[in-house]
């Protein structure tokens, strides 16, 4: 997809879905989840909120997508474990009916509240409505981004033409690749010509 | 060395050095200079008959200034390319009337006198840094009397005199009277492991060479007395313990202690050393005919261009930092630069080796491909609203951005070689930088999320992707408990997070705003976090002069494995919050009530903000 297109499915009216996630026990067990999704239905241009066992489950993921499609989404916000884990998942996931991956944010309901607070339902549940309002806010925001390529020369620099300059060249040049080795003195060897043999096994060093 | 002279695929530029580099990942412009050889090094068949002809007599450096070389010389007998080479400042000169001997006798015709310095100019897509280190230069430890006492020598030194090409073809001897030494010390750790002097860090391969020494020397000379000075023997790796051992059983004395003093006979020139032998708890005196130091690896600071040219740093210890300790030991966190050997901390051959594997395959991973895919987290500039006054191009740690403040030539992201962090869009006073899937509006919009109800009641914490959210994640794996009140922004560096962030928290009602990001050493790029340190201290004084408590805001390191820690601060980040009263934050709100969004305003580039 070109930029330009894709600035311009960003321009259109905003439509997001919210899924909040159970995640199991782990975070229902400490928070009341649809009491979460039903709040985040009344958040601002939220067009539909949907509660998931296991929201990464392929069954979750369709359940996205579905979503998706149904009420044509521009922007989906998961609240359920941490990004670092599945916010690959998700982006994926979204890009695969057609969005563009950075119109995802993600709501870590798991590691930063319902782990963190095991012991106040109440406390826990008011802080996760909060978290995803934060994310709406956030998501309302979110821009198609692009990840540019550039073309890459296939030749190497190598600096330094001791063992290890030495070393690196060779197996690239062995794979097949151009390499540039310099060496400011004269010759290349670095400490390694200085030395006579070599622990541990006492070979001759050049 | 032969192989990779020989090899087709390696143009070699030896006594060359790289003098500009630009561009980015898959696309560096490179500069090579080649220094003039003043011998055609493809005539050259290496006959020697110039250096027999040439008056100049030096010290080689090549064998530690054990023998000497002419001006027109070979560096080593192996080298690689097989040429020689003069060098123009010890030659008599290119006037034929001073010296002009060695064109005389040369058959091939291969010396020009006239030859220059040539540039070269060649594309890669990566490059390698296998640069090295330097030794540890003992003179300053006056108590060993290094330069001062003849029969004193470094390991490097010891290496020459055993060795069969070296200028004693191998015979053992000390530089005194010629003779074989029959009593022998070596001192460990000189210029290592030591928080006075030298260096804090253990140079990793000098217990082993010595190790390696006593072994050789016992090989030849089986009389002759080894005495080995140490703190402790680190004999750590594969087939390291079996060497330690053979230089034990062959003799060899090891003894706990650092010599404090070493004092010379003037007429024989033997060596009174004295040691606090800490095995024994006493004092003992050796009477030795020469002393070996076994000094460590020190980073190359003076004559360094490679670090400038590819905008990489230095760990505390002064060796080139890597891109993360554990997780990216090869790669520099210029994108597209790995390291190979000692330049990124001592290490032996082995270890040497191993790493310019790596790293031939990680450049591979880029080499391999016709196209690159680039973070799509970068920032943007509007060139409308930039004035060039260069201050993002002095934040970004990579060094990214294009800008000519004289030219007025407003700023330009190569965002190829841009990470993402966010510092300069903090740091540009214009608001001209635009931080892609970071924006001002997304921020601002979560912090308007979090302050919109009970404001009082909520700390916001800008946590940074790599360290300080990923410690909140392990608080939660952990299942640490703290309480409810913390609300996280994630940015990807807490490089990003701008005054204005902080300030309009605090206009909207925050009691409390935490900055979070990794400790100095694992920032993921380079050094923004100290951009962070400089913007929350300058933060404090402006809270400060509006009459409100700098406290207020708070700064913390957090890794990505410090769950505890994390869990500690929210606890007392909370408590913190409470002691802020409805007062305190409804006069903050008025303090704060002209704030307005940058790039609003004029500002006023002051003196002090440009330096
Ligand atoms: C006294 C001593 C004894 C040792 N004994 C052993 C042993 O027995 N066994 C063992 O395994 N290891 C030993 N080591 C360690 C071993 O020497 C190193 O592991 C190895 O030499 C490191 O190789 P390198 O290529 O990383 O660095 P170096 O060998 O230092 O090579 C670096 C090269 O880069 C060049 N260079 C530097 N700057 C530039 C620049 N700006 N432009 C172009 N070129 C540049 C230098 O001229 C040099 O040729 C010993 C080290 C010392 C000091
Ligand atoms: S390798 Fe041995 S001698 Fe060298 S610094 Fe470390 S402990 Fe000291
Ligand atoms: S985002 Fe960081 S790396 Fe990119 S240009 Fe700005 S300061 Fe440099
Ligand atoms: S800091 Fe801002 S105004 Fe200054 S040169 Fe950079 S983008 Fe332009």
């Amino acid at each position: 997809m070109k930029l330009s297109e894709v600035l311009s499915r960003g321009a259109e009216e905003l439509r997001v879905g919210v899924f909040v996630c159970e995640c199991g026990l782990n975070i229902a067990g400490s928070l009341d989840c649809e009491e979460v999704r039903k709040y985040a239905e009344t958040l601002p241009d939220v067009k539909v909120a949907v509660l998931n066992k296991y929201t990464c489950a392929d069954p979750g993921q369709n359940e996205i997508k579905k979503h998706v499609k149904e009420h044509n989404l521009n922007r989906v916000v998961v609240a359920s474990c941490s990004p670092r884990m599945h916010e690959p998942t998700f982006r994926a996931c979204i890009a695969d009916v057609g969005l563009n991956p950075y119109l995802f944010e993600m709501v870590n309901l798991r590691e930063h509240c319902s782990w963190v607070h095991l012991h106040d339902r109440k406390a826990a549940t008011d802080k996760a409505k909060d978290m995803v309002k934060i994310g709406v806010a956030r998501a309302r925001f979110l821009e198609p981004q692009i990840e540019k390529e550039v073309p890459v020369t296939n030749k190497a620099l190598v600096i330094g033409g001791g063992v290890a300059g030495i070393q690196a060249a060779l197996d690239l040049a062995d794979t097949g690749y151009q390499v540039y080795l310099v060496e400011k003195e004269p010759s290349i060897g670095g400490v390694m010509a200085q030395i006579d043999k070599t622990y541990p096994t006492m070979d001759c060093s050049i | 060395m032969m192989d990779v002279g020989r090899h087709p695929k390696v143009k070699l530029y030896t006594y060359s050095e790289v003098e500009k580099v630009s561009g980015y990942v898959g696309n560096f412009k490179v500069t090579i200079r080649k220094k003039a050889k003043y011998v055609d090094e493809t005539l050259c068949n290496a006959c020697g008959e110039c250096a027999k002809v040439c008056p100049v007599v030096i010290p080689d450096e090549y064998q530690m200034g054990f023998s000497s070389r002419k001006a027109i010389y070979m560096q080593l007998p192996q080298a690689v390319p097989s040429t020689y080479v003069i060098n123009m400042n010890n030659c008599l000169g290119n006037n034929p009337i001073a010296c002009g001997k060695c064109v005389e006798v040369c058959e091939k015709k291969c010396i020009n006198y006239d030859m220059q310095d040539e540039l070269v100019e060649v594309e890669v897509g990566t490059v390698i840094v296998g640069t090295g280190l330097e030794v540890y230069d003992p003179t300053q430890l006056d108590e060993y009397g290094y330069t001062r006492f003849d029969n004193v020598i470094t390991s490097l030194e010891f290496e020459r005199l055993i060795c069969a090409g070296g200028p004693t073809q191998g015979h053992f001897i000390r530089p005194t009277d010629h003779l074989t030494p029959k009593t022998i010390g070596f001192i460990q750790c000189v210029g290592s492991r030591s928080e006075k002097r030298g260096n804090p860090y253990c140079s990793n391969i000098c217990c082993m060479n010595t190790v390696k020494d006593t072994v050789l020397l016992k090989d030849h000379y089986p009389d002759i007395e080894i005495k080995v000075f140490y703190m402790d023997i680190r004999a750590f790796g594969k087939g390291f313990e079996d060497l330690f051992k053979r230089s034990k059983e062959g003799g060899v004395k090891y003894i706990r202690g650092i010599p404090g003093d070493i004092e010379e006979d003037p007429e024989t020139k033997n060596l009174l050393l004295t040691v606090e032998n800490t095995t024994a708890g006493k004092i003992e005196k050796y009477n030795l005919d020469m002393v070996v130091l076994s000094i460590g690896y020190v980073p190359r600071f003076k004559n360094d261009p490679v670090q400038q040219l590819l905008t990489l740093s230095r760990t505390q210890d002064g060796f080139y930092m890597e891109s993360h300790p554990k997780l990216k030991p090869i790669d520099a966190p210029t994108k597209g630069v790995f390291f190979a050997g000692v330049a990124e901390s001592p290490k032996d051959i082995k270890d040497s080796v191993t790493q310019a594997s790596a790293a031939a395959a990680r450049a591979g991973i880029i080499l391999s491909k016709n196209k690159l895919k680039v973070e799509a987290i970068t920032s943007m500039v509007d060139k409308e609203m930039c004035t060039a006054c260069e201050i993002c191009y002095r934040a970004c740690p990579f060094k990214c951005i294009s800008v000519d403040r004289e030219k007025k030539i407003p700023a330009e992201i190569i965002e190829a070689a841009c990470a993402g962090c966010g510092t300069c869009g903090a740091e540009c006073p214009f608001g001209a930088v635009t931080m892609r899937h970071f924006t001002d509006r997304q921020i601002i919009s979560q912090i308007d999320a979090i302050l919109d109800e009970n404001p009082e009641e909520k700390v916001v914490v800008f946590a940074c992707n790599w360290c300080s959210y990923a410690g909140g994640d392990m608080a939660g794996i952990s299942r640490l408990q703290y309480p409810t009140s913390p609300r996280l922004i994630k940015t990807m560096c807490s490089g990003r997070v701008d005054e204005h962030f902080v300030l309009y928290a605090f206009q909207k009602g925050a009691p409390l705003v935490l900055v979070s990001g990794c400790h100095f050493a694992d920032c993921h790029y380079i050094d923004a976090n100290r951009w962070t340190q400089r913007r929350v201290e300058r933060l404090w004084d402006k809270l400060e002069k509006k009459g409100i408590r700098p406290e207020r805001l708070q700064l913390e390191w957090i890794s990505a494995a410090e769950g505890q820690k994390f869990a500690k601060v929210m606890r007392r980040v909370d408590e913190m919050m409470r002691k802020v009263t409805k007062e305190e934050i409804e006069f903050t709100k008025q303090a704060l009530s002209d704030l307005k969004p940058k790039g609003t305003k004029k500002v006023k580039v002051t003196a002090k903000a440009v330096a």
